[in-house]
């Protein structure tokens, strides 16, 4: 029978993909972005799995919230990196010292 | 029985083209094994009846930001070879890290199974009425009660619209050729653009 465990354990299991795919993926930026839906995939995952387990669909309505900021972090993300490839030529963001930081 | 056989499947595949995503050579791969989580994961919602969110999954990640990563990935002329350098260094730090991670999130979810922390109840539960489907449930709630967060949504979206036109526009150089100047090509009167010549034969004309 599956239930509410199942579910959390797929999300766990996606949540640490992304967060691995971040630590070994150091250079290439695009998939570092990749690698944060992957963590925001595993927050939805969980979100629904709440709310169908509690009947209780608030958990949908933030999860469509987490969508939307998602969809946004991954537009601003890109066109970051677009204007940066077109200043620098390269995307490795392991020397990204422009601003000093 | 289907429906273990179904969760196990989409898990299955969520997780093995989360692995692919991360491990894959080439980022254009990456971005097809994420549309193929994606929409797996679009399948575990559906299992939990949750079809408005997975809908949106398939909409949103598949038809627009999948695309979009897609889009860069190809637009950008990138060495990804050279991308690949620090990838064996890396990866015992980040398997340790992931290592942690897991067993913390495990840790927590199973001292959840064996009965969770009872902080509250919960007052205000939205349940779905029987008889009702999930979208409309949840456009009862959207258009209700959370009215301000759809709006907020909204406002994200906006501003992440402006930001990226913003970040990636490129004003035209001064004076650069083969651009056009609406303003100035819709202010122009026939008086100022043509002209009336009455040549003598053979001879030119100097305009």
């Amino acid at each position: 029978m599956i239930g509410i465990e199942h579910y959390l354990v797929v999300g766990a299991i996606l949540f640490v993909l992304g967060v691995l795919g971040i630590f070994i993926n150091r250079k290439n930026v695009i998939v570092i972005l990749m690698s944060v839906e992957l963590i925001l995939l595993a927050v939805n995952i969980n979100l629904v799995a709440f709310s169908a387990f509690m009947d209780n669909l608030i958990g949908q309505v933030f999860a469509m919230l987490v969508l939307t900021v998602a969809a946004a972090e991954a537009a601003i993300g890109l066109a970051i990196l677009v204007i940066y490839y077109r200043g620098r030529g390269t995307i490795a963001v392991d020397d990204v010292n422009r601003m000093k930081g | 029985m289907i429906q273990a056989i179904a969760f196990y499947l989409f898990a299955g595949l969520v997780i093995a083209s989360a692995v692919m995503v991360i491990m894959s050579r080439n980022p254009v791969h990456s971005v097809l094994w994420l549309i193929l989580a994606f929409f797996n994961a679009a399948g575990l919602m559906v299992l939990v009846g949750a079809e408005f969110i997975a809908m949106l999954l398939v909409i949103v990640y598949v038809g627009a930001v999948a695309v979009l990563f897609l889009f860069v990935v190809m637009m950008l002329d990138i060495d990804f070879a050279a991308m690949r350098a620090g990838f064996v260094k890396n990866f015992p730090l980040g398997l340790a890290v992931a290592a942690i991670l897991l067993a913390e999130l495990v840790l927590g979810i199973g001292a959840y199974s064996a009965g969770g922390l009872e902080l509250g109840s919960a007052e205000t539960v939205a349940a779905q009425a029987p008889g009702e489907s999930n979208i409309e449930a949840i456009g009862r709630l959207l258009y209700g009660p959370y009215i301000f967060l759809f709006e907020i949504a909204g406002i994200i979206l906006l501003v992440a619209m402006i930001g990226a036109i913003v970040l990636t526009h490129r004003e035209p150089k001064p004076g650069a050729r083969g651009r056009q100047d609406i303003g100035k090509q819709i202010s122009r009167r026939p008086e100022e653009a043509t002209v009336m010549k009455n040549p003598e034969v053979g001879q030119g004309v100097e305009l």
